[in-house]
């Protein structure tokens, strides 16, 4: 019962990391209408960004604030110079001048930070595992990417739903020449999107950090998830990222935890031991597909659109 | 009917514009490894490894100038293939050196061994080419990937593990070590979980089963960035200091500047280790770190030890490489200061050879580095070469 718990709150963690990249990729998706595959380099430059302030600094958290700011303005950057020649063109367009993106990032962080991958340590309070029940200890530092995430989702909340930004970014996603027609600045909103969702991945990246190495092309793996996220969840909606990324999370680790113990019901010890991994990294898609069929427009789609 | 007859004559033009095969005057060697990605600090490590190599023999084999194609497989099998085919194929050359990835040598062979060509692995050693798919065009300078895992079965005996929980990627060579470990280890296996392979970086889920089945002691096999991971991640849930941990192929001297503490008292099983004390080793050990500031890694050494058995061979022939029979005699012989030391081919064409048991420790500038502790097993043959029909 207690590793049950534990694997659910491995798949939350995991979840609400998704959650950081999806609500990005989704703001960017849905208000600007714009296919960005170079997200998952973000993720990667935030880690990046973050290994490099850590090592500098001497401290882990105020490294990673100032990766965060610097991922930002990365992000406001890249939309300046790289991404806004794009807009009003077709979705392949974006595809191929993002993924050119994508392999840009990969060469840059080569060349700056060399091809062997940075570790970022944690501070000691961090790196250890508090008992949360008896018998159920828990890694510290994924408690508090759970806290960090659910906060950041709170805040995120707030913005679109309470604040006067939010109320542009919603009225950019819902109709966006008529917003333009009504005064909006839609090239700064624009900028300012694309720089908020930047900050979300690199949040996410540099939250992965010292869980995995920071490498290059860290982040496509995970983007291939994040689209998956946007898709159940629906596109444009950050209410759907948050429910399908935990979904998602939930679904991968659970399928990874159980999956062997209820093939081997079924079949050899060993077979299940090889044939649990590969079906377990399948479900996740097995879902989307699903959904795909039943609800293309996603579980919880924008409403009005 | 004029249309096709002008079309035959243009193909014959065709042919006869083509040069007749010219008499060989270099040894042509291409090298597949991984060049890009995460993994590409191996591939790094092995052609400095091969380049030393070539520089310690005067880039000259048996008469002739050795020229090498670096081919970058992206740790993918379909990719190794094709490159594989292309060196074969449009490049022809006399012998094809590397791979570090099970998956990738195993999709490769084929194509190797039926044009004739020698392939000397410089890293996997896949169960299946040790037995059934042996072939007399492959040889190994590694071990078989059962080998180093028994080896550590074997240690976990000595040190009265009585119950382990294995956890390796899903590929050939996880399978394999996996085998490896189930085959010499005498306590209770309670636990087995092999994760999706390269894409799975987070083991959180594996590591919650570890803690909830409380083993003696966890096996792992994660080769390049995952090892980094792992003992990152095996720290962050508290389990280290808790249970033991015992590796294959985790720790090397390209992961140690990553891992750093988190290696320490992590015992692992190798052939070779940097600190072998033979003169082979020496000079390759002491070369490397002038030129690369870094200690070698086993894949390195590895590669440096496949460019001297390729040289015995055309040396031995006089550099008449179409002496395809002349040149597998003497590779079966392994006639080369090897840097482990003197070893024997299997009737499979791989090493017998020994295991050590390596530490980490601090050397005198006061970086990680590798050492040997004890001779775990000696003289070690694979448990397949028997399957192998080929005999001699």
């Amino acid at each position: 019962m207690l590793l049950v718990l534990e694997q659910c709150l491995n798949g939350l963690q995991f979840g609400l990391l998704l959650f950081l990249l999806a609500a990005g990729l989704t703001l960017i998706f849905g208000i600007m209408d714009m296919v960005n595959l170079a997200h998952g380099s973000l993720y990667m430059i935030g880690a990046y960004l973050a290994a490099t302030f850590v090592a500098w600094t001497g401290d882990f958290l105020i490294g990673a604030v100032i990766a965060l700011g610097a991922t930002l303005l990365v992000g406001m950057l890249l939309e300046v110079v790289a991404i806004r020649p794009l807009y009003g063109r077709d979705h392949l367009d974006h595809v191929l001048g993002t993924f050119g993106l994508v392999l840009f990032f990969n060469e840059l962080a080569r060349l700056v930070w060399g091809p062997a991958g940075l570790r970022v340590p944690l501070p000691d309070w961090l790196n250890t595992a508090v008992p949360l029940l008896p018998g159920l200890a828990y890694p510290t530092y994924r408690i508090a990417i759970i806290v960090t995430a659910l906060a950041v989702a709170l805040l995120l909340y707030i913005l679109v739903m309470r604040t006067r930004l939010g109320m542009l970014i919603r009225a950019g996603a819902s109709n966006r020449e008529m917003a333009g027609a009504l005064g909006v600045n839609i090239k700064l909103l624009y900028t300012v999107v694309f720089g908020l969702g930047a900050a979300l991945a690199g949040l996410a990246g540099l939250m992965q950090a010292p869980i995995l190495t920071v490498q290059i092309g860290m982040g496509e793996n995970v983007l291939i998830l994040a689209f998956v996220v946007i898709i159940i969840g629906g596109i444009g909606s950050i209410r759907g990222a948050f429910l399908a990324a935990i979904m998602v999370g939930l679904i991968d680790t659970i399928g990874r935890a159980f999956l062997p113990d209820l093939l081997k019901l079924v079949m050899t010890s060993r077979g299940a031991a090889t044939v649990a991994p590969a079906l377990s990294s399948m479900m996740i898609y097995l879902v989307m597909a699903v959904v795909l069929v039943v609800r293309p427009q996603g579980l919880f789609p924008v409403a009005g659109k | 009917m004029l249309r096709q007859v002008a079309a035959c004559a243009a193909i014959l033009g065709v042919f006869a514009a083509m040069p007749a095969p010219a008499q060989q005057k270099s040894v042509k060697i291409g090298f597949v490894s991984t060049f890009s990605g995460p993994t590409a600090v191996i591939g790094n490590d092995m052609r400095n490894s091969f380049e030393l190599a070539l520089d310690h023999i005067g880039r000259r084999m048996g008469g002739l100038p050795v020229e090498v194609i670096y081919e970058n497989d992206e740790q993918r099998p379909d990719v190794g293939r094709q490159k594989t085919e292309k060196l074969i194929q449009s490049d022809r050359v006399n012998f094809v050196v590397g791979y570090i990835w099970s998956n990738v040598l195993l999709a490769s062979l084929k194509p190797v061994v039926d044009s004739q060509t020698f392939l000397i692995s410089a890293n996997a050693g896949p169960s299946q080419i040790a037995g059934e798919l042996c072939s007399p065009f492959f040889f190994s300078t590694s071990w078989q990937n059962d080998q180093t895992p028994q080896a550590m079965g074997e240690y976990m005996n000595q040190r009265g593990v009585k119950t382990v929980y294995l956890i390796g990627p899903n590929y050939a060579a996880g399978k394999d070590m996996l085998t490896g470990v189930r085959s010499t280890y005498k306590g209770k296996i309670i636990g087995e979980d092999l994760t999706q392979w390269p894409g799975q970086l987070d083991f959180s889920t594996e590591l919650s089963k570890v803690r909830a089945a409380k083993p003696d002691a966890v096996f792992v096999f994660y080769p390049g960035a995952a090892g980094v991971q792992f003992l990152n991640q095996y720290a962050q849930s508290g389990l280290r200091g808790q249970i033991p941990l015992y590796t294959a192929f985790t720790i090397d001297s390209l992961s140690l500047p990553l891992q750093k503490d988190l290696a320490l008292g992590v015992p692992g099983t190798q052939h070779w280790v940097n600190d072998l004390p033979n003169e082979a080793n020496k000079k390759f050990v002491a070369d490397f770190r002038a030129r690369h500031k870094a200690y070698p890694s086993f894949y390195g050494a590895q590669a440096y030890d496949a460019a001297n058995l390729v040289n015995s061979a055309v040396v031995a022939v006089k550099g008449n490489l179409d002496n395809k029979d002349g040149m597998r005699n003497e590779m079966r012989k392994a006639n080369y200061a090897s840097v482990r030391g003197p070893y024997r081919y299997g009737n499979n064409h791989f090493p017998i050879q020994n295991f050590y048991l390596q530490d980490v420790v601090k050397d005198a500038e006061g970086n990680l580095t590798l050492k040997t502790v004890t001779t775990i097993v000696k003289d070690s043959q694979d448990q397949f070469h028997k399957v192998c029909p080929m005999k001699w």
